[in-house]
């Protein structure tokens, strides 16, 4: 029965495509074919860096007819053209992630035309989890391919060995020329021996420097969107001249509780210190004892810890979900009139007030700069795919992940996912708000991704979320946060 | 002891009914305190997920309410940093008093409608129930959700997620053999520590009840390595086994305090009558420990039913093998943003251990084991 | 080997030619042994190969784990019963207690001991650090809060369940209601720990003051004027609406086993007390009480090792935080978290070594037992 409905959504999923990219997807099979034939060999070689047919045919790249988001698969490496010359067909490759509900339809269809073109079966296991993925590794269970929402998880399988460098066979100048330098770099972590290898890539990505207002009722109150952080306070104190609360804030999530407080952070960070800073951060060599991560904390401090501010006062903010958080801005009249959050957010939006409508009930603004010297920064997030198993269709999946094709379908369909290639075709998003959040990370200046995600999971998903909830709700003074965080790094391996 | 009192007429009826009154009270007040949790999750899976989050369950009872009748509205930019005359009502009120809502002598009361605005509810105490059901929770839970897509050409599609049916074939099969096997092993055992001598006997004991406190993650990822090697990781095999080990702790430890508890002279007559230890087990001490039995496959069933992480690792979450825990999961959103439909899919997962309850429970008869005597 | 009153001593000398082997009777029970084992084998091949759900499977499954074992006991006690009585006694307790013990000893106590040999380890068991890592859980200031919190868990969950248990067993087995009331404190072990703490999202819900409150309890308060409390952030009473969560589960666990053990109190002893001018409460406390004394012991010492193990309710509804982490929770954090196997084996451990004294004391009960 559901089955069915895949192979309906499927065949529907596909004639989109094809009529979208022009007779693109015949195209695929003839400029994939020469540089097939060298494929295999390539797998052993340590040294294939260089290798594959990198260079095969650059004037391939313009050869389906102009068409926007068709790709020259020989460029990416030479099992993603043999994937398609369909020289893996039959074979089935697993990938363990952790989406469910809807989502997990969205993502079971981005795949459909990648099996219909190279019969390769790919299985989407769900319930990914930091627990089952640790049991299934030790384990030896693992699947070929995993989905790690957080760079900083992956980099410690990375360490103790058990990930397999793309480097190996994916293309460079492809991965230079269709992501931004900083989501390879994000993905680049050391191995057992200390070598730097790619540890995986992005299929898509998520907007995080977003504040989220009640569009309507914030033009009604004559509201201007602050263009600064004085800016911003002064729109915060209005609305408590005018008798509300400017923020909503909530942290909690189960097992999870404190990771909104850490995007707060990091988002502070960006616009307070260097960059230089914020990557040592958070690679752990700038402590956060220091006084610019001091400084970060302070500029949190007073917006968090004054009841004014914060709906329901400080002490609605350990105990209120983070989905839920944003209702009361969607009320009406709204309750507040700020949220930060990322663009999955509006998931809530929809579930939680049915009928709010994008861009008319709510939009966002770019959370303004604090200081200008720092630029406009964007933090992102995203979920990227690495290797466990190596085998040559499965090199040829995670090849795919780096093209638009694979995340085109997801795009098209809307609901939460931004495309992290430069080759994608921005009039494919669905709304005008994720339009506007694309563009926005793709031409940021410096774009720099969440940092509890880009340090190792004992800080970045423990630590660092614990001692962000003690300090909020009380349970542990400035110093005493800070120091747990900061011991989150002795248990990192080395 | 109800039976007893009847047996022995020179009790005055009317310390009897204090006593019932008394017990079955107490009893009342226990079970009522035990249900309202339950309650209002029974009530909040009927209610739309937007009334969930906005108003408690309870208020689907008839209770007063402040409903609003009119609304005064003084006009934007009417100042509120001193105390507000309101004509139409003869009072002065404050800014504060309106933002808590005041009550005029009449029992009406004014509150901010739109401080913003400057709008004032003014409102009455009346009878209300929030009385807007829906089954869609139960709909979703049991036919599979429904999710709608808006496609490229503005015409929407519909999809319709899997039903529960498989997932509750899936978990039956592997609860019954998780629930059944440990039993006999943990029978026979528990006989042989309880009633036996063997070398070693103390020290392997120590180990069963020392084993109770490993908690079951500790055993895993070995456990997986095992299994795999064996290749079974994945089926449903696995999964037997590993409740199987993980129930056992539990099961010898429990039957061995039942069946040692066993009157000695029921033993002893039958071991003059030369009965064999094997001839005993089975015709006696099996049929006499079956309260035991039967409250251990209960727990056993609850835990194996409810268990979601052993299966995710040993079973996997493959549409075809799902159980019913791993499939409310996957409902519930990647961000937990369906999370209301736990409220049905609770409820539709707890079905079938009651029913396991309910038919187990009836070998709890009194007097099962004194009746033995007795004959 | 160590006491030779074994009841074969005590019982008259069985029929026929008793000191020699039946050698039919042997060879038959072999027989039936190794076809046995064989069909085992044969099933587990066909199981593991089984990778599809049907009702067959499953049919298939119950008759080979049930009647594999049943089978198992049975031949097995065939070739038993023909050997000469001397080693027949000596063999036959191993019988029954091994295919248990086995797979325990196979399933846990062997992965156990692997845990054991990891905490003297580093994070990925790479470098012998000795006892560092014990050290360090009783250094550490979150596992010294654990501690603390497992203490109150084992005292307030352990008596909460056992008093209320024992409480709600002896007023429903006097009670004319006793089904639907067992039923209902029942209930909540039906339900599983995601829609448990979805009940109890219901009950502990905060919104601010003069919002409407969702929750339950704030509702009541703020019905009294009192502010509305964030109860899974308030410290340190948090812990307690966590052990409220767990009582309300656990509690119909005690019930069944105590009202099944109030059951096999023979009728006639508690007569007998009430003819001699008992009260009830006399009766209770000194005829019933000690009779299922041996119940009481086992619910206590289960649910006392299911406090220190306490970790589901605490995960869900508060992830450890806000200074309810349980050891339970470090550990978890430790082994899948930080991954840090050493760290985390050592945690176990502590909570292995924690627990013995219950298991001495269990210990002592079985050596005054002592079998006939």
């Amino acid at each position: 029965m559901r089955i069915k409905g895949y192979a309906v959504f499927a065949l529907l999923l596909i004639g989109m495509i094809l009529a979208a990219c022009g007779g693109g997807g015949a195209a695929q099979n003839p400029t994939a074919a020469p540089a097939a034939t060298e494929a295999p060999a390539a797998t052993e070689a340590p040294a294939a860096t260089e290798a594959p047919a990198a260079t095969a045919a650059p004037s391939a790249t313009e050869a389906p007819s102009g068409t926007t988001g068709t790709t020259d698969y020989s460029r990416i490496s030479a099992e993603l053209a043999a994937a398609f010359n369909r020289e893996y067909e039959g074979t089935t490759v697993s990938l363990l992630h952790g989406l469910s509900g809807e989502e997990e339809l969205r993502f079971q269809a981005t795949f459909e035309p990648f099996e219909e073109a190279t019969g390769i079966t790919v299985n989407l296991v769900p319930g990914s989890s930091t627990e089952t993925i640790a049991v299934k590794v030790e384990g030896g269970t693992i699947e070929d391919i995993v989905n790690f929402p957080q760079p900083g998880a992956m980099a410690s399988y990375a360490r103790q060995g058990k990930i397999i460098d793309l480097n190996q066979f994916l293309n460079p100048e492809w991965l230079q020329e269709n992501y931004n330098q900083g989501f390879i770099d994000t993905n680049t972590v050391p191995d057992a021996n200390g070598n730097p290898i790619l540890g995986g890539v992005f299929q898509r990505i998520n907007f995080k420097s977003a504040v989220w207002y009640p569009k309507a009722a914030f033009e009604e109150a004559g509201y201007t969107i602050p263009e600064t952080w004085d800016e911003m306070v002064e729109l915060m104190d209005q609305i408590v001249a005018d008798g509300d609360t400017p923020w909503c804030i909530g942290i909690e999530s189960g097992g999870a509780t404190g990771w909104p407080a850490t995007d707060w952070v990091e988002d502070i960070m960006l616009r307070t210190t260097s960059l230089e800073n914020y990557d040592a951060w958070t690679r752990g060599e700038l402590s956060f004892d220091s006084p610019e991560v001091r400084n970060a904390m302070q500029v949190l401090t007073d917006i968090w810890f004054n009841d004014q501010y914060v709906y329901g006062g400080r002490a609605a903010i350990a105990s209120t979900n983070f989905g839920d958080a944003p209702t009361p801005m969607l009320q009406d009249p709204p309750q507040c009139w700020l949220h930060r959050q990322g663009n999955f957010i509006t998931t809530f939006f929809e579930t939680n007030v049915p009928g709010v409508e994008a861009g008319v009930d709510y939009d966002f603004f770019y959370l303004p700069p604090i200081d200008e010297q720092y630029g406009k920064p964007v933090l992102f997030a995203g979920d990227l795919f690495s290797m466990f198993n190596d085998r040559p269709e499965v090199r040829a999946v995670i090849s795919y992940f780096t093209t638009y094709e694979a995340i085109q379908p997801w795009i098209k369909l809307g609901g939460g996912a931004l495309s992290p290639h430069q080759n994608s075709v921005l009039e494919d998003y669905r709304s005008d708000l994720e339009r506007r959040m694309a563009e926005t990370i793709l031409n940021a200046d410096s774009a720099r991704f969440d940092g509890s995600d880009l340090m190792p999971g004992e800080v970045g998903a423990g630590s660092f979320w614990k001692g962000m909830t003690d300090y909020v709700s009380g349970s542990a003074n400035l110093d005493q946060a800070l120091e747990t965080i900061q011991n989150g790094w002795a248990n990192v391996q080395r | 002891m109800a039976t007893m009192a009847t047996t022995r007429p020179g009790r005055r009826s009317g310390s009897r009914l204090l006593r019932d009154v008394l017990i079955n009270g107490s009893l009342a007040i226990l079970c009522i305190l035990w249900l309202i949790p339950l309650l209002g999750l029974l009530i909040s899976s009927f209610r739309e997920r937007a009334d969930i989050a906005t108003s408690g369950w309870w208020t689907i009872f008839p209770h007063r309410e402040y409903v609003t009748e009119s609304q005064i509205d003084l006009g934007r930019g009417f100042p509120v940093d001193q105390p507000i005359t309101l004509d139409q009502l003869g009072v002065t009120v404050t800014d504060d008093q309106l933002r808590a809502g005041y009550t005029l002598p009449d029992g009406r009361r004014v509150i901010w409608a739109n401080r913003r605005a400057r709008l004032i509810d003014v409102q009455s105490q009346q009878w209300a129930a929030n009385t807007n059901f829906t089954l869609g929770n139960y709909q979703a839970v049991l036919l599979g959700q429904q999710y709608t897509y808006t496609l490229e050409d503005g015409s929407t599609r519909t999809e319709q997620g899997e039903n529960m049916g498989k997932a509750f074939l899936n978990s039956l099969t592997v609860t019954i053999p998780a629930t059944v096997i440990p039993i006999l092993l943990a029978a026979f055992a528990a006989y042989a520590f309880a009633w036996m001598r063997f070398p070693g006997r103390r020290l392997m004991f120590a180990m069963v009840v020392g084993l109770l406190v490993i908690p079951s993650q500790v055993a895993m990822i070995p456990l997986l390595r095992t299994f795999s090697g064996m290749q079974v990781t994945g089926t449903f095999l696995a999964l037997w086994l590993v409740h199987t080990g993980f129930g056992l702790s539990l099961a010898i430890y429990l039957l061995y305090n039942y069946i040692s508890g066993l009157p000695r002279e029921i033993l002893e007559s039958a071991f003059i009558d030369g009965a064999s230890p094997f001839t005993m087990f089975m015709r006696l001490i099996l049929p006499l420990s079956v309260p035991a039995l039967a409250s251990f496959a209960i727990f056993q069933f609850m835990w194996v039913w409810n268990d979601y992480l052993n299966a995710l690792i040993f079973l996997g979450s493959a549409p075809d093998q799902q159980v019913v825990t791993i499939k409310l999961a996957q409902m519930i959103g990647s961000r937990g943003q369906d999370w209301h439909l736990l409220t049905a899919g609770g409820f539709v997962s707890m079905v079938l251990p009651l029913i396991v309850f309910f038919s187990l429970q009836r070998y709890f008869v009194r007097g099962l084991l004194a009746g033995s005597v007795k004959g | 080997m160590i006491q030779q009153t074994s009841e074969a001593d005590k019982r008259p000398v069985p029929s026929p030619a008793a000191g020699a082997l039946l050698t039919g009777q042997f060879l038959v029970g072999l027989l039936g042994l190794a076809v046995t084992l064989g069909l085992l084998w044969l099933g587990f091949i066909y199981l593991r190969g089984a990778r599809e759900t049907s009702v067959l499977n499953a049919v298939i499954a119950i008759v080979w784990g049930v009647g594999g074992v049943g089978a198992l006991f049975v031949t097995g006690n065939t070739v038993i019963e023909s050997l000469p009585p001397y080693w027949r006694d000596r063999v036959r307790p191993f019988l029954f207690f091994l295919p248990g013990v086995g797979i325990l000893f196979l399933f846990l106590m062997i992965p156990t001991l692997i845990t054991l040999y990891q905490s003297f380890f580093n994070n990925d068991t790479t470098e012998f650090v000795g006892l560092n890592n014990y050290i360090a859980t009783f250094t550490d200031r979150s596992m010294l809060e654990s501690f603390r919190n497992n203490l109150i868990w084992l005292f307030l969950g352990t008596a909460g369940c056992v008093v209320l248990g024992l409480l709600i067993a002896v007023l429903a087995d006097r009670s004319r209601f006793e089904v639907v009331a067992k039923a209902i404190i029942f209930l909540p072990m039906a339900i599983s720990l995601v829609g448990a703490s979805v009940i109890w999202r219901f009950m502990y819900a905060y919104a601010p003051p003069g919002q409407p409150q969702i929750g339950l309890q704030n509702a009541i308060i703020t019905a009294f004027g009192i502010p509305p409390q964030s109860w899974l952030t308030l410290q340190p009473w948090n812990n307690l609406f966590l052990i409220l969560v767990m009582i309300w589960g656990s509690t119909g666990f005690a019930m069944v086993l105590f009202s099944a053990a109030l059951k096999g109190v023979p009728a006639d002893i508690t007569e007998a007390a009430q003819v001699d001018g008992a009260t009830e409460v006399q009766t209770f406390f000194q005829i019933i009480i000690p009779y299922i004394q041996g119940t009481i012991l086992t619910v206590t010492t289960t649910i006392a090792i299911g406090t220190l193990k306490i970790f589901d309710v605490v995960y869900v509804m508060t992830g450890g935080q806000y200074g309810t982490s349980v050891v339970g929770t470090e550990f978890y954090r430790q082994f899948f978290t930080n991954r840090n196997f050493g760290y985390g084996s050592a945690i176990a451990i502590v909570l292995f070594i924690a627990i013995s004294p219950v298991i001495v004391y269990n210990l002592r009960q079985l050596q005054k037992q002592e079998g006939f």
